[in-house]
Order: C-alpha cells, then structure tokens, then sequence
C-alpha cells in the first residue's frame, strides 16, 4: 500500500505545483512549481520502479473524484516504464524551463498549466478505466494546447498552430472515446480489467472497427502520417521545454495508447491489423524523414524528425503484432523491446535537441538554419551537446540510436526467414524503409550541425550570439547524458523494458535477452558488445591522434584563411545554406516533396535581353497537408457558408424552425408508437 | 589457459588484419593506379606511390583554416578510427577476430558511417562553398546507397540466420553448395555496386578529377593538408580495402583461416590479399571503360542496386 500512497502523493504535488504557479508572484512561481514536479516526478519514478521490481500492479480507486464512474488507477509494468520515460523527460526539460523562464513560461497562466500538463503526462499510463484515461487524456492535450498558445497575442503563426493542433487532437479524442465506448459497451463495465477479459470474444469485425479507430486517434498524437500535420506548426511554436515534452513523452503516450488497445485490451488480432500499422509506419518513416532533411527551420526539422522516428516505432509495433499474429511470440517480444527502447532514446536525444535548439533560439533570437552559422564557436558547450544528440539520433556507434535500430533491425531479419506470406512481402520493404530513413536522417542533422553550428555566421544575431545560462546547459547535458550512457551500456534498461513486454504480451518465457554487458538475443543468433565497440573505438581515436603528433615535425596547425578559388575575403554568403545542402535530396525525391518554385525575372525596360533583377523562391509545403487537409477544410467551409442561410437573425424564421421540428417529433412518435 | 591463449590469438589476428588493411589500402590503390595507366597507354606513377606521398605529407605542416572547431581536427582521426576497428573485428584473415561479438555486418555500416559523417560535417566547417557542396553530395549519395546496403544485408543473412559476419563466412564453408544461389548472386551484385558508390569510385565519383562541378569526395576535403590529409588517404584507402576484403571474403571464402593458428592466418592473410588484388585490377579495368556519370543519375544506379538486393531476398523466398 506504500506504493499507492507515493502515487497518490505525487499527483498531489504536481497539482500543488499548479497551484504555486497560479498564486505565488513572479519571482517564485516558477521555482517553486519546478521544485514541486521534481518532487512529483521523484514520487512516481520510485511508484513505477517499485511496480517493475515487484512486477505487480498498483492498484487505486475512489468513487468520489468523479461523479458516476469514480477513478481508476492502475500502475502496471507497462505503464511504470512510461511513467519512467516521462520523467527522464520532465526533470531535465523544467530544469531548463527556469533559464528559459522569462521566454514565456513566467507567467501566471504558463506557471499553473506547465505542472498541470507534467503532472497529466505522469498520470496518463496509471489510468485503469475508460472514464479516468479520456479525463486524463484531455487534460494533457487541452493544458499541451494552452502551452503552445502561450505565444498566441504576438504570433499569428501561434493561432494558427494551436487551431491545427487543438483540432487533431481532438478528431483523435473523439475516435478513442468511441473506440472504447464500443468496448465498455459490450464489456460490462468501464475498467480496463473487465474490458481485457470481454474484447476477445467480440465479433471480429467489432474488434477491427475498434483498433482502427484506436489507431486513428492514438496515431494523431503519435504524429503518424497522415495525421502529422499538426506536429511542424506545434512544435516550433511551443516554448522548448514544452515541445520536448511534447516530442520525447506525449508522442510516446500515442504508442502507448496502440500498445494498450492492439495487445493488452484486445489481446493482439489477426495479420492485416499489423500490416495497417506496419503501412503506416513506413509512411511516417519516410514521409518525416523527407521532410527533415529538405527544412530549413530548426524546429521544424526536429518536429518532422518526430513522425520520422514515431514511424520506425510503428514499423517495430507493427512487426511485432505480426509476429505474435503468426505465432512466434520470441520474434514478437523482441520486436516489442526494440519499440520500447527506440522509444525511450528517442525521448532522451529529442529531448536534448528540442532544448538546445531552444538554446540557440534565446541566443540568436532565430531558428532559421538559414540565418545561423559558425554557433559551435560561440556557444561551445551548447554546440557539443547538440553534435552528440545529432550522432545520437542519426543512430552512430556508440551512442543509443544505434541501439534501437540494431535491435529493430535483429527483430525484421529474424522475421524474414519464418515463412509467413505476410512476413515475407512486408519484412524486406520494412528494412528498406528503415535503411532509407536511417540515411535521410543523417542527411538531416549534417544539415542541422553543419549549417547552423559550423562555418560563418549568417546573420548578425548569429555572429553576437553567447552561451546559454548554466541550467539550461546542464539540462541538456543531462540527456545526452542519458544517450551515451545507454549507448554504451543499453543492458541497463532492459529488465524494466522486459517487464514491461511480458504485460503487454504475456505468455511469454523468462528471458529475451541475456543480461550482462554484452547484449545476445536469446534463442536467436544476434549478439553485440557495445561497451567493447566503444572502447576499442575511444582507443583507436587515442593511438591515431598520438601518431600524428609524433610523425609530425610541426604539429601545431597554422591558422589559415580557407581557400577561395584564389579570391581572398570570403564572406558568409559564399556557403552553403540548408537549402542548397538539401537540394540533392529534394531534387531526387521531387515526386514526393513537391517543392514550390517560383522564379521571377524582371528586365530592364529598354531590352528584354537585359536584365534587372531576378528573384527566387523554393519553399516545400506539406504534400499531404495540400492533398488531403485543404480539400477537406474548404469543404467544411463550404459548408459553413451554405449553414448560415438558415440562420438570417429573424425570429419568424426561428420560430417556424422550432414548429417544423416538433410537427416532424410528433409524427415520428405516432409512426413509431 | 586455452582461452587465454585464444584471447592473444584474437588479438594478433586482429592486428593482423588491421596491418594488412592499413598497408595494403595504399598499396592497392598504387596498383588500380598503375593498371588504369597502363591501359591508357602510360607508365604512370610506381606502385608504392602513394605509400610515399602519405609519409611525406604526415612530416609536413598542420594547417587549420581560420573558422574551423575541433570538429576539422577530429574528422579524419575519427575517420581512420572506425576503419581500424572495422579492420579488427571483420573475417578477413580469420574467423575469429577480436570482439567477434560486435562483427555484425549491421555494425559495420554504421561503424564505416561515423566517419564519413564526421567528414561531412567537416566540410561544412570550414565555410567555403566546395565544402558544402562536396559533403551536400556525399551525404545524398550515402543516404540513397543505405536501402541497397541493408536489404543486401538481409539478403545475405538469411542463410546464416545471422548478420553476425563471422557466422555467414561460417555458413557457407560449412555449406560450399549454398555459394552460389540466386539469392547470393544477385545480392552480391548490389554490394558491389554499393561499395563502388560508398568508395568514391566510378561511376560515381571521380577520385581523380579536381572540377568543382563532378567533384563530390575531393571538394569536401579541399581544405585539409600535411598530416590530416595524409589521414583522409590512408582512411580511404583503408575502407575501400575493407570493403573488398568483406565482399570477397562474401563471395569466396575459402582460405580464410577457422581458427588463430599462425599457419592458418598465413594462410588467411595471403589468400585475402591474392583475392583483393584481383578484385581490384578487375575494378580498374573496368574504371578504364565507363565515364562518370552525372549526379543526378546516380540515383538510378543505386536504384538499380536496391531493385537487385530486392531481387535477392525473393529469389530467397521462391528457392524455400
């Protein structure tokens, strides 16, 4: 029962956390709501870590907290590894929120829902009923939607941001609440419990409407595609620890929410459900990791990185369930952990990226790569830090990345050899999805480092840019902290990461994989050794940097000016910008990308064979957004417009209105009575 | 005592290979060198050539141009870095090398990744407009050659039921009947041509040709000079004779040595070296007959690959 009280008393923590925030004056608020969230956060990691060694749920209820239904909270393995990913998040993204404080998070309103929207992220994988997952699960998107807007009186881009984002997720809302009022309807009761042991003998095309709809609105939070698009207006709006938590938990909780409905509530289902997802992951894969390597805004780059890595999560999902589908539970448990781990490192190295770029943000007053340059001298640390989350990301030996996608990679060349029709036509595309988005990525984040850290600057901000205070470093350090760790020593989460596959899938035997420095796939032929990989590569860097100092005869660099093809004062404009480094890229994937170019000459007015000036502009919209959501949106209001004939403001009108529809009340009740 | 003796064993071999790698990387590009020449109907340059240009420019001034971080500095020993250890723990000699554990063919791509990354990174540093365009290309090139490379890996482990490299060499010495299925052939196609395209080699890129506008390798590395550049030659050369080392290895195993007995790595290193060098003459031959094509048709040639790989797995699929 100890257990339970520390959840309980960490929910009241982070409300007393809001509360500080709403009450206390300005100097205070926010250090002490963040005091108050690292207590909270304190609270639950010990609940979670305490439900992962006991491996037993905690369970809580109260009848009063909300009228009729009552609360349910159950804390089991599953949901205790994203209650731990959550804080790996929260405690370092409010560290940083006290530097990054007077960028918006000090006022009151920013002060109250910034520990309301930490304290929701906590609770959200604790809930254990319908009615207290969609009052938790509004919460966090209705107090992540007030962050976004906390910018809305100076930007119009802001506005804008939140409508796109308050209106997908609450699409999603509207398809989970229906997905799970179908259900508790044929369940008896609202408890994830009842309804876990009722959705098995559902009808199956009962349980497919309910996973596809499931799938819909836990994919628009997960960012998937074709519900991304809210994700590159949010994130860049939002201040930076608020879109790394948006970007390294929330999005977390939408695989989660798949996990939860796909494994643990209906219990897995038939092949084609897995091949939706495996589609559409692929897709997000693709799609985001596209996008990234051809935006030249910093945060958008990382908000499109997002779907991009979301999309690999989905692909181990996916395989997974298809796996379990076709009846190779060791496969499907792997697969599961590579989603689990490729989720928590992406946490971390998304994390430490949202945070520096935020940093780059407070110290040039833009996130236009474009307009930066030549950072790396003037914010070192800041600079370094974002170059390891980069590698990181980028999946590079010996950092966790790597880690994720090797196991992905074990669980999709294991899978190719089992002989399943599904399997063998999905597997292949699958790694080759996987291997174009890993070599996209990289593309992305050169650009990202190369052009915004190194070279000149571009822009006078970038030139006079300085270091970020000290917390906000050490924010950031604090994740990529959390990268090389788990780089180097990945064996370090896997029991929790075990425990938490085995509810998912249960079932399941003792072990997936062997615990000790090396990693081995257990019953399969895959093993890696990253402490011994990063050894012997820090010593081979040692060695090689001692030989050249000592077969050198001067071995301290001249400082020279870089060539010019023999002109001499180079200037910033000479470089390559993020546009031109990816135009390779856009231009192979033209088909997909569908760049805007508009190029306008204008003559001089004597000769057309003169000319004055020429202008440029290539920018690359959201395909799908053009495709899929304008259309949709025009037709809507469309709609609006031929709706407000009916409403011209006369009362005669109105009246005759309410006349038409209780004659038409009437004659239904005598036909159907 | 016998798994000490195996522990030194490893190691030795492993330095072994990382010697020979190291040695023979220049040397076989002093001989696809001479052949191209002699083909052309010149004497061209002695095969140790560029054995000696590297001791020569290791003694010569560091340069650093005036924009460029640590980053300029760490690239190319990053570079060589990941090929040392690459070199270590791959079958070239013997199946067991040191830190067999990690010599997953996965590993290894994304080992070779570091430093090509690194050295893309260290283009942008230096602010110059080759720079950015070289490592602008060479990051395209590497992102598109990615899917060919993996599902060749899949391709090739299916047999093995491993990626792990020393597993596959294993496999097919136990089972000198599977050397030759479709699914083989045509995925050691792709990582042919992959390996052409990873190197810098034509069709792809011209090792030889100073014009900013074909340039992709040279023009990223143009700011490096004495010792550095001496460490981007030797890592390149290292890496296009790990790369062949590991295909022929793929195609033809035999001579490889299954154990670390001094016989056997004789054995190992002489065979893998006679392999090499055939490949690479065969290389430069065929360098003599094509032109480089443009770079926006490299695409294709990588599709090319990548539909073969393809080809390779459902070859896989139909011989089961």
């Amino acid at each position: 029962m100890t257990a339970g009280v520390l959840v309980v008393a960490g929910a009241l923590l982070g409300l007393g956390g809001a509360i500080a925030g709403a009450l206390l004056p300005k100097g205070w608020r926010v250090r002490a709501a963040t005091a108050l969230i690292w207590a909270a956060c304190g609270c639950e990691a010990a609940a979670a870590i305490h439900v992962l060694a006991i491996d037993r749920p905690i369970v809580l209820r109260s009848t009063e907290l909300l009228p009729f239904t009552g609360v349910t909270l159950v804390l089991n393995s599953l949901g205790a590894f994203f209650v731990l990913l959550v804080v790996m998040v929260a405690v370092p993204a409010t560290l940083y929120g006290i530097g990054y404080a007077s960028h918006g998070l000090d006022t009151r309103t920013a002060a109250c829902v910034f520990p309301l929207f930490v304290t929701t992220l906590l609770l959200v994988p604790m809930a254990g009923s319908v009615a207290t997952f969609m009052a938790l699960w509004e919460l966090m998107a209705l107090t992540s939607l007030l962050l976004v807007l906390v910018d809305h009186s100076a930007s119009e881009a802001s506005r804008s941001a939140g409508t796109w984002y308050a209106v997908l997720t609450h699409v999603g809302a509207a398809t989970i609440l229906v997905a799970f009022l179908i259900l508790a309807a044929h369940s008896g009761g609202q408890t994830f419990a009842a309804i876990a042991v009722h959705a098995r003998h559902l009808a199956s095309g009962v349980r497919a409407l309910v996973f596809m709809l499931a799938l819909v609105g836990f994919g628009s939070k997960a960012g998937a595609v074709p519900f991304h698009v809210w994700l590159p207006k949010a994130h860049p709006e939002a201040p930076s620890p608020v879109s790394a938590l948006m970007s390294g938990a929330m999005v977390a909780l939408g695989v989660y929410g798949i996990v939860l409905v796909g494994d643990d509530l209906l219990g897995g289902g038939p092949v084609w459900w897995w091949l939706v997802v495996l589609v559409l992951g692929g897709a997000s894969a693709l799609f985001g990791s596209l996008h990234a390597a051809s935006s030249t805004d910093l945060k958008r780059l990382l908000a499109y990185s997002t779907t991009d890595n979301i999309g690999l999560v989905l692909l181990a999902v996916g395989a997974a369930g298809l796996y379990d589908a076709t009846r190779h539970p060791l496969l499907a448990a792997l697969s599961l952990v590579s989603a689990l781990v490729l989720l928590f490192n992406h946490a971390a190295f998304k994390g430490a990226l949202f945070l520096s770029a935020g940093s780059v943000q407070v110290a040039t007053g833009s996130r236009d790569l474009d307009r930066l340059g030549g950072l790396l001298r003037r914010m070192p640390q800041t600079g370094a830090l974002f170059l390891v989350a980069a590698a990181a990301i980028s999946a590079l030996p010996p950092l966790n990345g790597f880690i994720g996608e090797w196991l992905l990679f074990q669980s999709l060349l294991h899978g190719a050899v089992i002989g399943s029709t599904a399997a063998d036509i999905a597997i292949p595309l699958a790694v080759a999805a996987l291997a174009l988005t890993a070599g996209l990525t990289v593309v992305a984040f050169v650009k990202a480092v190369g052009i915004g850290f190194l070279g000149r600057p571009r822009s006078e901000s970038a030139d006079e840019a300085t270091e970020v205070p000290r917390t906000m470093r050490l924010a950031v350090g604090l994740l990529v902290a959390v990268c090389v760790v788990l780089g180097v020593a990945p064996t370090l989460i896997f029991p929790a990461v075990e425990r938490a596959v085995k509810t998912a899938l249960p079932g399941l035997g003792t072990r997936i994989l062997a615990h000790g420095v090396d990693l081995q796939v257990v019953g399969l032929r895959g093993m890696l050794a990253p402490a011994a990989l990063a050894g012997s590569l820090a010593g081979a860097v040692v060695g090689i940097m001692v030989l050249r100092r000592a077969l050198s005869r001067q071995p301290t660099p001249r400082v020279v000016e870089a060539w010019g093809c023999g002109r001499q004062l180079q200037t910033a404009r000479m470089q390559y910008t993020a546009t031109s480094f990816a135009e390779p890229v856009q231009r192979v994937f033209d088909d997909v990308l569908r760049p805007v170019q508009d190029l306008d000459v204008t003559h001089v007015a004597e000769s057309r064979y003169v000319i004055e000036s020429v202008t440029f502009a290539n920018t690359v919209d959201d395909a799908i957004e053009r495709s899929l959501y304008t259309p949709v949106i025009r037709a809507v209001r469309r709609w609006g417009q031929v709706a407000r004939r009916l409403q011209p403001g006369s009362v005669h009108r109105y009246l005759a209105y309410g006349l038409g529809a209780l004659v038409i009340l009437l004659v239904a009740v005598a036909v159907m009575g | 005592m016998s798994t000490i003796s195996h522990v030194i064993g490893t190691g030795i071999s492993s330095a072994v290979q990382v010697a020979v790698v190291a040695v023979g990387g220049p040397v076989l590009v002093g001989v696809m060198r001479k052949v191209r020449c002699r083909l052309e109907g010149r004497v061209g340059p002695p095969v140790l050539q560029p054995l000696v240009d590297i001791r020569k420019l290791f003694r010569k001034q560091r340069f650093r141009p005036d924009q460029a971080t640590w980053i300029f500095t760490l690239a190319p020993v990053m570079l060589v870095a990941t090929v040392v250890v690459a070199a270590a723990i791959t079958p070239l000699v013997t199946t067991h090398p040191a830190l067999r554990a990690s010599s997953d063919l996965f590993v290894l791509v994304y080992l070779l990744l570091v430093g090509s990354t690194l050295l893309a990174l260290a283009g942008l540093d230096a602010g110059t407009a080759f720079g950015g365009m070289g490592s602008s290309r060479a990051v395209t090139i590497g992102a598109l050659a990615e899917p060919a490379l993996l599902v060749t890996i899949l391709a090739l482990s299916t047999t093995a039921h491993s990626s792990n490299l020393p597993a596959i060499v294993s496999a097919i010495l136990a089972h000198p009947e599977s050397v030759a299925t479709p699914q083989r052939l045509f995925a050691l196609g792709a990582l042919l041509i992959v390996i052409v395209a990873e190197s810098g080699r034509l069709p792809v890129d011209n090792p030889a040709t100073h014009l900013e506008l074909t340039m992709v390798h040279e023009a990223m590395i143009l700011e490096y000079a004495g010792p550095d550049l001496a460490l981007v030659t030797v890592g390149e050369a290292m890496r296009l004779t790990l790369l062949l080392g590991i295909f022929v290895n793929l195609v033809a195993p035999w001579g490889v040595a299954i154990s670390t007995s001094v016989s056997g790595v004789v054995v190992g290193l002489a065979s893998v070296v006679a392999k090499v060098a055939v490949v690479g003459v065969f290389l430069a031959v065929f360098e003599v007959f094509i032109a480089k094509v443009r770079l926006f048709r490299v695409p294709e040639l990588l599709a090319g690959a990548f539909v073969l790989a393809l080809l390779g797995v459902v070859s896989g699929l139909v011989a089961k």
